[in-house]
């Protein structure tokens, strides 16, 4: 028979620590700010068993899918493409020097980096949807106003990543350029650049993916693009349009994400 | 520190030139102590006569890489004075520190090169001591003329096949030698080595340190390397300065000295 083990211990800690009262009241505060969130901005339980048909009354009038006009919803979705190119080329040319400005050991004065990260981080903060809204004024309804608010958006995504790529480059052959008296420009453009570009190009297949997500959402709010379609698609209660113009922009999507994982993988 | 046999031949501090030029480095009174560290150069005295071979030995700790980098401000000196190859190195300011650096071949213990750029194009990058812009960046952009140095650079370390490769598909010895051909891309008036030979293989190592000395022979540059190698310190040097208490400690011609010597010096200190 196999004894049985009752080891003697005189104490056994507690399995939560006691918390002070101020993590207690923070706790507390968090929760109930959770609790009154779900209940006044969330769905109710009568507004989610009103709403379910309704959206499966809508998916049954999206199918099947309307191909009428398939020509013109894949030029809309090509444009669209082409839109989300332009305003991830724009911000991933100019996110290389404001990355560099941005970068510590190669910004040319403290003052400088804070400014470049500031503004990097202004281009971060606000929405892509906002930047839109802010150049269809600019600039007027249509594309030219996706692709700027592409370009901005992509910079604040961008830029960051560049500059801590850079960043985290092996210090060594800067040095041996220094020490060989070669300028700041020169070892930025022989060594850290280079040592920067596999991940740099990671940064920027993954900024042409979520380019493309938004160039179809920017034509919402009037910066050109397929999103325009699905709008008046929607607007016109023309459901299997807008279904043909949802399964193409997925399409889409997938598509660009799949080639980006692919280049991604072959690259680095 | 303890007196070694060494010493007593060698009188403390003093300095036996076995070049035959005017000083290339004349150090005075050098001090440099990092934070709140130990002081690692406490007063130390060095001239090193143009044309000379130099070897610097010593334990670890006692501030041979240090020395050397401070020779071109890699490190900021402490106290004392320095001048190299003419000039007083505390009183350049940025532009003037970029001109003595061109005339000073660098080469470090870690080869430092952009490995996931090719061999030709590492040695292309020694022309922006005198050079700069695109033209200097890559061998794609390069003047005819500089990949042609280039290249001629590269036959002289015995590495011309190996141009175009990648030099993460090189082993160390060929990086290194790599290293060097892009410090004789510099044309440099003098070469400093920093343990060149320290990650190496005994063959690959033995290899560097002759292309090295070879190469400075034939251009009648002075040479100062820092090694943990006995062997290269008497093969490849003429005279050899040991390093210890922050100070000269040991200063004598290569010919003067056998492995056994030093390593007693090494074992004192």
């Amino acid at each position: 028979m196999i004894d049985v083990i009752k080891p003697k211990v005189s104490h056994l800690p507690p399995r939560i620590e006691r918390m002070n009262p101020i993590s207690f009241t923070l706790t507390f505060g968090v929760a109930a700010f959770v609790i009154w969130s779900l209940t006044t901005a969330g769905p109710s339980v009568e507004q989610l068993a009103r709403g379910l048909p309704n959206i499966g009354n809508i998916l049954s009038r999206m199918f099947p899918p309307d191909l009428e006009r398939i020509d013109r919803i894949l030029w809309s979705l090509f444009q669209t493409f082409q839109m989300a190119i332009a305003g991830c080329a724009i911000g991933l040319i100019l996110s290389v020097p404001l990355g560099i400005l941005a970068a510590e050991g190669l910004s040319p004065h403290p003052a400088i980096r804070t400014a470049a990260r500031s503004l990097i981080a202004v281009f971060r903060t606000v929405p892509d949807l906002v930047w839109a809204l802010i150049f269809v004024i600019a600039v007027g309804l249509g594309s030219p106003a996706g692709v700027l608010a592409i370009a901005i958006d992509v910079m604040g995504f961008a830029a960051r990543f560049f500059a801590e790529a850079m960043e985290e480059t092996d210090k060594g052959p800067r040095e041996a350029l220094s020490a060989l008296g070669a300028n700041k420009l020169g070892m930025i453009m022989s060594a850290v650049l280079p040592a920067a570009l596999p991940s740099m190009i990671a940064t920027s297949l993954y900024c042409l993916e979520k380019a493309t997500r938004a160039s179809v959402v920017l034509g919402l709010v009037g910066a050109g693009g397929i999103g325009v379609e699905l709008k008046v698609a929607f607007d016109l209660f023309a459901y299997q349009t807008a279904a043909t113009i949802i399964l193409v922009i997925l399409m889409l999507v997938i598509a660009v994400e799949q080639t980006g994982g692919w280049l991604r993988r072959k690259i680095i | 520190m303890s007196v070694t046999a060494l010493e007593k031949i060698a009188p403390d501090g003093a300095v036996t030139p076995t070049g035959t030029g005017a000083a290339v480095v004349s150090v005075r009174g050098l001090s440099k102590q990092f934070g709140a560290g130990p002081m690692v150069m406490a007063g130390l005295d060095l001239d090193i006569q143009h044309g000379s071979k130099v070897a610097i030995i010593g334990a670890n700790g006692t501030g041979k890489s240090t020395l050397i980098r401070m020779l071109v401000r890699l490190v900021e000196p402490g106290g004392g004075d320095i001048r190299l190859l003419g000039e007083d190195i505390r009183r350049l300011g940025a532009p003037g520190l970029k001109r003595l650096r061109s005339r000073v071949g660098f080469v470090f213990q870690r080869h430092n090169l952009v490995t996931r750029l090719s061999a030709l194009t590492n040695v292309v990058h020694g022309v922006q001591s005198r050079m700069s812009g695109p033209r200097s960046w890559t061998q794609l952009l390069a003047p005819r003329e500089v990949r042609a140095e280039a290249m001629h650079c590269l036959e002289r370390v015995g590495l011309a096949d190996k141009a175009m490769a990648r030099v993460d598909t090189l082993s160390g010895g060929q990086s290194q030698r790599v290293a060097v051909a892009r410090m004789l891309m510099q044309r440099p008036e003098l070469v400093i080595a920093d343990e060149p030979d320290a990650s190496l293989d005994p063959k690959s190592g033995e290899e560097v340190m002759a292309t090295l000395a070879a190469l400075a022979s034939e251009q009648n540059a002075t040479l100062i390397f820092v090694s943990h190698r006995m062997e290269h310190a008497i093969r490849f040097s003429e005279r050899i300065v040991g390093l210890g208490g922050g100070r000269v400690a040991l200063d004598q011609p290569s010919h003067m000295v056998s492995e056994a010597e030093l390593m007693r010096f090494f074992h004192h200190d």
